[in-house]
């Protein structure tokens, strides 16, 4: 094996890696921010500028808590549980293209870890492994509280994950090919000039499917049974503390980030700007240069209104966006920045659109939970795929 | 490199093969079980078939052992006790199993010589190729493996709907 790709690739692993949990520190801040708007109160904001220290603080906390073992679990298990609802949720995105690949200077980058054929495939056998973390820690927590989480979570996965492979065959059908990168540029292009050819308008029906699977899948409210604080404790993870019950935590974050980039590129064209005209691609250098300039007046004005000098953070935060936002007038900068720029928004709006879901519907009842995947989804994504087919093969 | 992953993970294949005849505990099994599959779609993905590979992974890993471990779980079966087991199983038990595996080896290095043995990497089948050979050549077994699973479903219901 040719020792620059070996390399290349194992620093490829590291920077996704570590964006990956950056972005899901950042994903459950921007949770309680938010749910602390819905619910009308601030959501954490004392440590650090807006509260965006606490990622920081929660880590701290899991690793100083006590990993307390109960007396009646069984061994081994339950000590893999964690690592393996980790291990499988960080696998699947490997095959994840963030931006177009760009060629400077002769080589060619590719933005993902690897562009496999079947890249979809290996999301859904990685996604499908998943639940094992869920339902063997159930089962090895040895309390009737785990159990029940476990044993609802995975029927509930089963259920949902037919729902959701068929919600994806109608966008395989236009595209003609299971490669991620494949798919979306078979969405490039637009409309009479100004509706981009992106999946979501002729798969809508696919995308209600795909995106009311995805909730299930990964056990978020409104279908997130395995959890239901209210009758069950905690569910799946009454019996686990400390960093093991981080790692869960961890996992179920990155499968909401997996959920949501996947959503992007199969029916909102990945990386590709929504616009067709020329004066689009100084959007990212205008969102981020607008999101300094509030930054920076807010920052002004706490300090006029308290004197809090900690709020002297914030100009340096604003300072760096609004760098990353010069930076995008350069045109080789914005080449292989704007692609990734569009792709963290659409994604952003997937992400935000979980948490608000979760703060406005109640949790479903396991019976018609059962019955919306089976009696509803399943059909209403068969006949998608037939009439797909259908107008395909006219 | 290939020959070494090949025998990583043979070796885990077998092992978990092993491990699944031996444990006492059914989730321990399951377990093995769902190792022996992963090794095999490795094995797979080594020739070179990745759908083959992905769809080992998404159909007998992802979904039927999920089944069999959610039996396990539903029906929260305990660890087996062992029997005394009979005296031929014990004495005859090992030279037996040496002596098929024997059979087995022979049997295949005749059929295929070591000069004829697919490499690694032979089967590169892209999923569009798989797909037409499956509505083409082999329409027939696909269709009737398909009423096969319709009828199982059907009679799966009447089962369930049975009133006492």
């Amino acid at each position: 094996m040719d020792l620059t790709i070996l390399i290349i690739s194992l620093a490829k692993i590291a920077v996704v890696l570590t964006v990956l949990f950056t972005c899901v520190a950042y994903v459950v801040w921007l949770e309680r921010k938010v749910a602390g708007r819905i619910q009308n109160r601030w959501g954490p904001h004392r440590t650090g500028p807006f509260g965006l220290l606490q990622p920081a603080a929660d880590f701290l906390k899991a690793l100083f808590k006590e990993d307390f073992t109960p007396a009646q679990v069984q061994r081994p298990i339950y000590f893999l549980a964690p690592f393996l609802a980790m291990t499988l949720a960080l696998m699947s995105i490997a095959v994840i293209p963030f931006g177009e690949n760009v060629t400077i200077a002769g080589r060619t980058i590719f933005f993902e870890i690897t562009d496999l054929n079947i890249g979809l495939l290996y999301i859904f056998a990685v996604t499908s492994l998943g639940v094992y973390g869920i339902a063997l820690a159930g089962w090895s927590s040895g309390s009737k509280y785990s159990l029940m989480g476990g044993l609802r979570s995975s029927a509930q996965m089963i259920s949902y994950e037919l729902g959701l492979g068929f919600a994806v065959v109608g966008v395989l059908i236009l595209s003609g090919t299971l490669s991620l990168r494949g798919i979306v540029n078979a969405q490039s292009g637009f409309w009479f000039g100004i509706i981009p050819k992106w999946y979501i308008w002729p798969q809508f029906v696919g995308f209600l499917v795909y995106l009311t699977a995805a909730f299930a899948e990964t056990n978020r409210t409104p279908f997130d049974l395995p959890e239901a604080e209210g009758e069950l404790v905690g569910g799946f993870h009454t019996e686990y503390s400390s960093l093991k019950f981080a790692m869960f935590f961890t996992a179920e974050y990155t499968n909401m980030i997996t959920v949501a980039c996947l959503a992007t590129l199969l029916f909102f064209g990945g990386w590709m700007a929504p616009l067709p005209w020329a004066w689009v691609q100084h959007v990212p250098a205008l969102v981020l240069l607008g999101m300094a300039a509030l930054m920076t007046r807010t920052a002004l004005r706490t300090y006029r209104l308290e004197r809090r000098k900690s709020y002297f953070a914030v100009p340096g935060l604003a300072g760096i966006v609004g760098l990353i936002g010069l930076a995008f007038l350069h045109p080789v900068f914005a080449a292989v920045a704007a692609p990734m720029f569009w792709f963290a928004s659409k994604v952003f709006v997937f992400l935000f659109l979980y948490i608000w879901v979760r703060w406005s519907v109640p949790r479903f009842r396991y019976d018609q939970l059962m019955h919306l995947g089976w009696k509803v989804l399943l059909p209403v994504a068969a006949a998608n795929i037939l009439i797909t087919g259908l107008v395909v093969a006219l | 490199m290939d020959k070494v992953l090949f025998l990583i993970f043979a070796g885990i294949a077998v092992g978990a093969a092993a491990n699944l005849l031996r444990s006492r505990h059914p989730i321990h099994s399951a377990l093995s079980l769902i190792g022996v599959m992963g090794a095999l779609a490795v094995l797979y993905l080594l020739l070179g078939a990745e759908f083959i590979a992905a769809v080992q992974v998404i159909v007998y890993a992802g979904a039927i052992m999920v089944l069999f471990v959610f039996t396990i779980m539903l029906l929260n079966a305990g660890a087996e006790v062992p029997t005394s087991g009979s005296m031929l199983a014990r004495y005859l038990g090992i030279p037996l199993l040496a002596l098929l595996l024997l059979q087995l080896v022979r049997l295949l290095l005749g059929q295929y010589p070591p000069d004829q043995a697919s490499s690694f990497g032979t089967f590169v089948g892209p999923t569009e190729k798989i797909g037409r050979l499956l509505f083409t050549q082999y329409l027939l077994p696909f269709e009737v493996t398909s009423v096969l699973i319709l009828v199982a479903v059907m009679g799966a219901v009447v089962l369930a709907g049975r009133k006492p």
